[in-house]
């Protein structure tokens, strides 16, 4: 496109002298603007007869749908009550402890991994263990870790510490990445340690993004709570497994409507404290 | 006090910024260091204080070889240099005494940094420092919250905590209106007089370093090619430093008021002195 932009368009500037004017396309080849368009629209069409919709199945399967959605109308908290509360509490300490640990040991590897505060060696081990945390589906950690330490809740908690890691050290790396270099260089100019550096000209500056981060992996963590649960890992996961082999819908609806809960109560309260720590 | 012999600075991309330098400034002098953008002027002041790592050359600072320190002695060596920024460079999220007080870092442990217990006499210095810079009211107000006078004041002051020998200021005035230019060239110099520092300011503005300092060094391709006395920049001089342009607006000339309104303007234009 630079290359096209290097000559002046005279026909253009004569036209915008006369008030006319559109923004440069995309794609300055018209031939390959419009063939690509063409292409889009030709794969929707093939996309539509490759997938071969049977739309009376369709229809069926709304009934059950509506079924479904309909228990939700009709929650029983109160049957499996103590299973609910016992599988919610334990849901509930998993991600509180898995979040903890899991930040703790972020910090470090997330220092490590910014590129403009870490030795290369540092940095590219920080990265590999980012890359195989965030590799591996929470589910296929949980299983391994099922497989290790038995079904319950330490595994879960591994699991979710695991999966916390990756996901606070790669976002944290990539905010201190993002600092204002000037600051960083003005307290390294006062002949300030290394750790007085990162409290003074790193910590500030990416403080509020650790917090708020920190709130969403605690909502992330109790949501994959659940679904790890499924596997063997304790917790929420396992009550809402059981009710469902069961055919005890109404018991899922109330696990599900508890889970929604308490994601929506997560969300409202790092709002807030986004706002307050700003 | 600074004596620098030979630095060179060769970036990795090839780029020669310093070549073959030789400069020496004396206690209690102010420096200007004037020439065009990618002159060197940056990456000189920050070899010495070895924010760049310079390719060859040695820099002494009182008579101590700082070239090669690593570690403790390298910090030891930075916190006799202050520094003062073009953009304040204010860690922007911390209090007004936080960021005069980061200037005492390399004196106090980890811990008690960490926990911002300072010693009494580096916080009783930094009130009389911000009193100084007439910013005593604001010791609680974020960084953030400051007009770019008061957060150039703020990095004055942090640099001043240091207790420096030397001290460094890079394009102190670029970010600020005229008359604000002045004040801070004015207190940077009376502050540097009243403590006896050898000082180099990197500036763009011709006018406003003659009316200030003692001494101007004229950097062009990382090589000096004028030091001497501010009354010394003639046209021919500043051609040779920056190149071909009309310089009898930007000089101190005394027949200013007899030019037309139309060379005033000019020369406000270009922070000259009317």
């Amino acid at each position: 496109m630079s290359a096209s932009n290097a000559q002046v368009d005279h026909a253009r500037i004569a036209a915008a002298k006369q008030g006319s004017w559109r923004p440069l396309p995309l794609i300055s080849n018209r031939n390959l603007r419009w063939g690509l368009n063409l292409a889009a629209l030709t794969y929707i069409v093939l996309v539509y007869y490759s997938v071969d919709i049977n739309w009376a199945r369709v229809a069926q399967g709304m009934d059950r749908a509506i079924n479904f959605v309909g228990s939700f109308f009709t929650p029983d908290f109160v049957t499996r009550g103590g299973e609910i509360a016992v599988g919610l509490r334990e849901s509930l300490t998993m991600t509180f402890v898995a979040t903890v640990i899991g930040i703790a040991l972020a910090i470090p590897v997330g220092l490590g991994a910014a590129r403009n505060i870490a030795p290369r060696p540092v940095y590219f081990f920080c990265r590999t263990i980012i890359a195989l945390s965030r590799t591996f589906q929470e589910i296929i950690i949980a299983i391994l870790f099922v497989a290790m330490f038995g079904f319950g809740p330490l595994a879960g908690v591994f699991t979710l510490a695991f999966a916390t890691i990756g996901f606070m050290a790669k976002l944290l790396a990539e905010d201190i990445e993002d600092a204002q270099n000037e600051p960083l260089e003005a307290i390294r100019a006062t002949g300030a340690g290394w750790l007085q550096w990162i409290n003074y000209a790193v910590q500030p500056q990416v403080m509020p993004r650790l917090i708020g981060l920190s709130l969403y992996r605690l909502d992330i963590n109790f949501r994959e709570s659940a679904v790890i649960g499924i596997v063997g890992a304790g917790g929420i996961g396992a009550t809402l497994n059981t009710s469902i082999n069961r055919y005890d819908y109404d018991t899922s609806a109330a696990v599900l409507l508890i889970i929604i809960g308490i994601v929506l109560m997560s969300e409202y309260l790092s709002g807030y404290v986004r706002k307050w720590t700003a | 006090m600074l004596d620098l012999k030979g630095l060179t600075k060769r970036y990795a991309t090839g780029d020669l910024a310093l070549d073959n330098v030789d400069l020496t400034v004396p206690a209690g002098q102010v420096l200007a260091l004037i020439g065009p953008s990618g002159a060197g002027k940056s990456t000189l002041i920050r070899c010495v204080n070895r924010l760049v790592e310079p390719t060859s050359g040695t820099i002494k600072l009182d008579g101590d070889d700082i070239t090669k320190v690593r570690g403790n002695r390298l910090r030891q060596a930075r916190r006799q240099i202050g520094m003062i920024f073009q953009n304040y460079a204010l860690v922007e999220r911390l209090s007004v005494m936080e960021n005069v007080l980061s200037g005492r870092l390399a004196y106090v442990g980890f811990w008690r940094s960490y926990f911002r217990k300072f010693p009494q006499s580096d916080i009783a210095q930094a009130f009389r420092i911000l009193e100084r810079v007439g910013l005593e009211t604001m010791i609680d107000k974020r960084g953030d919250a400051l007009s770019g006078g008061q957060k150039q004041r703020v990095g004055i002051a942090r640099a001043l905590m240091q207790n420096p020998k030397l001290l460094l200021v890079d394009e102190p005035t670029a970010s600020l209106d005229p008359k604000t230019s002045r004040q801070i060239m004015r207190l940077i110099c009376e502050l540097c007089t009243e403590q006896n520092l050898a000082t180099i300011i990197n500036i763009h503005d011709v006018a406003l370093a003659q009316q200030f300092v003692h001494r101007v060094v004229g950097l062009r391709a990382g090589a000096i090619v004028y030091d001497g006395p501010p009354e010394g920049l003639t046209p021919e001089i500043l051609t040779t430093i920056y190149g071909e342009e009309d310089w009898t607006t930007t000089h101190k000339d005394s027949d200013d008021e007899e030019k037309s309104d139309k060379k005033d303007v000019e020369a406000a234009l270009l922070g000259g002195h009317p």
